[in-house]
């Protein structure tokens, strides 16, 4: 870096440069703007329930979705605010258990202990197991599948008798994906720690698609001409094979209330069952549901 | 007191306090990664953490030992990568190529500095990545990936201040050099650079810096599994794309594990940079 000159005499206001690297500079006025910024923001995420707003939170899976419905719904209602927010599943949850959100989202079934939520299933999800499109395999069980992702299968020889590498992508800890999929097709068994880990669906799909060898899951949403989304048990990952439940990899995507629905979030959610809403869920890869209101004791 | 001096001394008051600022900045943030990460490490016990290497957090299994040696590995690639090729850039520019040339290639480097990370893991990730695993073999997405790219993300900090550090080296050294019959050759390994080592020096610690800090273009080519690699064409996972990695969703002891990486990281980066600042002043010494 060039040292600044020095100069003999310092005039404190005559605009002298300082020597800092030109490409880092913040004025403190763009600073404090930002500061400003952020405190306006800040109280707007944590609104209760006043009359006419609604706070939506937890599963991050279903966040995306449900930022579109909220915003339809907003042009349908105006003066109305949908706030969604992530967080997870299991603080969405608690976040309505808490009342800190009016509806909660849970990517995954409720467990005994949080049955005294009123749950409402919206969208059901699958899960796709993918591989690059070039790869000869059409089908695995659940049970190789296990293996592979356990480290225990290594190479595709014993499918295609080619002696390659298995490339094994998954999702991080903690995301909901790999959640669906620990449950579903894990088990107590754990992920192979030589797997590859990436941060979202798009660049699980991504890394599969270029690299032959590879395989991995997304939610079934996300598969595109790209990937190979293969068979399980010999049943292909079709909405009919979803709908009759003989395509095992599965997740419901839940609306939580504390008490029954009443005002505001219930219409919310009538919204989100309507055929409107339920269309839109089917041109988005989810599957929409029968408007099945379930409630547990 | 005249105003002058009044004024003068305002602005001194001023300067201090935003000086101060700065300072309390960094001590809040060490008190609250140290606040947050501490308490888990203690809870589990410091050697499950160091010498761990299961990392399963959601299961309460928080081994860090393949993301410290991962952050290691990766820092001493970036090294062997972006220092020879750095020093020789910088010699080249200042000792053999034309001046013209040399004040146009030297802020196009520096330029280079100011491409964005994620650039150059989008880059790493569509030519590098596939390039490794076409010829190499392996997933191509490994510690040989993260390794170029960030000695590439160093290049601008080691040849800018290795330039400016040759170039504070007197001319009359070389002078006297060449007319002791020295080539020019000798006279740059034999007495340019021994004078410039310093400099030198403090570029390949700050480049050093910026590997073990560098997040967003590891996560992108390095694959991040969390284990220990057995090849440089395995998947490896440093300590700052655990962080970056897992944060979104983490809750509860998830997170402050993660807390407990930045504690780790921090506890290197001062190692490393204590170890380096030592070194450099003992050599100064002899």
């Amino acid at each position: 870096m060039r040292q600044a000159e020095e100069k003999p005499e310092h005039r404190p206001g005559s605009g002298e440069k300082f020597p800092f690297f030109p490409l880092f500079k913040f004025s403190s006025g763009s600073i404090i703007f930002i500061l400003l910024v952020a405190l306006l923001l800040f109280p707007s995420c944590r609104q209760g329930k006043s009359g006419h707003t609604i706070v939506v939170a937890g599963s991050t899976s279903i966040q995306p979705f449900a930022d579109k419905w909220a915003e339809v719904f907003m042009e349908k209602r105006h003066g109305v605010v949908v706030d969604v927010q992530g967080g997870g599943s299991s603080a969405g949850i608690q976040a309505v258990r808490t009342g800190a959100a009016d509806i909660g989202m849970s990517s995954r079934e409720l467990r005994d202990d949080e049955k005294e939520l009123y749950e409402i299933e919206v969208a059901r999800d699958g899960l796709a197991i993918i591989v690059h499109p070039g790869n000869p395999v059409d089908s695995l069980t659940i049970e190789e599948v296990k293996s592979i992702f356990i480290g225990e299968i290594t190479t595709w020889e014993k499918f295609t008798g080619q002696k390659k590498a298995i490339t094994v992508v998954v999702r991080e800890e903690g995301s909901g994906t790999r959640g669906a999929f620990q449950e579903m097709v894990m088990g107590k068994s754990r992920i192979s720690r030589k797997a590859i880990v990436q941060d979202s669906n798009g660049t699980v799909r991504e890394i599969v698609s270029r690299d032959p060898n590879a395989i991995g899951f997304i939610s079934l949403g996300l598969v595109n001409e790209s990937v190979k989304a293969l068979a399980l048990n010999g049943v292909k990952p079709t909405e009919e094979a979803i709908l009759n439940r003989e395509y095992r990899l599965v997740r419901p995507f839940l609306f939580l209330t504390k008490e029954a629905p009443s005002g505001l979030v219930k219409e919310f959610i009538d919204f989100v069952l309507s055929e409107e809403i339920q269309e839109l869920i089917h041109k988005e890869g989810l599957i929409p549901v029968r408007p099945i209101t379930r409630s547990g004791g | 007191m005249t105003p002058l001096e009044r004024n003068d001394r305002l602005i001194r008051i001023g300067l201090l306090m935003i000086a101060l600022s700065a300072i309390s900045i960094l001590a809040i943030i060490t008190v609250f990664i140290f606040e947050q990460g501490t308490p888990i490490m203690f809870k589990y016990g410091l050697k499950s953490f160091l010498l761990g290497r299961d990392w399963y957090p959601t299961e309460q299994s928080f081994g860090l030992l393949p993301m410290i040696v991962g952050s290691l590995m990766v820092t001493a690639g970036a090294l062997i990568i972006g220092v020879p090729l750095g020093l020789a850039s910088a010699i080249f520019l200042t000792e053999f190529s034309h001046r013209r040339l040399t004040r146009i290639l030297k802020p196009v480097i520096e330029l280079l500095a100011g491409i964005p990370s994620v650039v150059y893991g989008f880059i790493g990730l569509m030519f590098l990545v596939p390039f490794i695993r076409e010829n190499f073999g392996g997933p191509g997405l490994s510690v040989l990936a993260a390794s170029i790219i960030l000695g590439i993300m160093i290049l601008p900090t080691v040849i800018s201040i290795a330039i400016d550090s040759i170039r504070a080296v007197p001319d009359s050294y070389r002078e006297g050099s060449i007319a002791l019959g020295a080539t020019k050759w000798q006279t740059v390994r034999l007495v340019v650079l021994p004078a410039a080592r310093s400099g030198i020096v403090a570029g390949i610690i700050l480049g050093m810096g910026r590997a073990i800090g560098e997040t967003m273009a590891v996560i992108m080519v390095a694959g991040n599994a969390a284990n220990i690699p057995d090849s440089i064409l395995a998947p490896v996972r440093t300590l700052t794309s655990n962080i970056a990695l897992e944060m979104a969703y983490a809750g509860g002891e998830h997170r402050e594990a993660l807390f407990a990486t930045g504690v780790i990281l921090f506890i290197i980066i001062m190692i490393l940079n204590t170890l380096a600042n030592v070194t450099t002043a003992r050599q100064r010494r002899k």
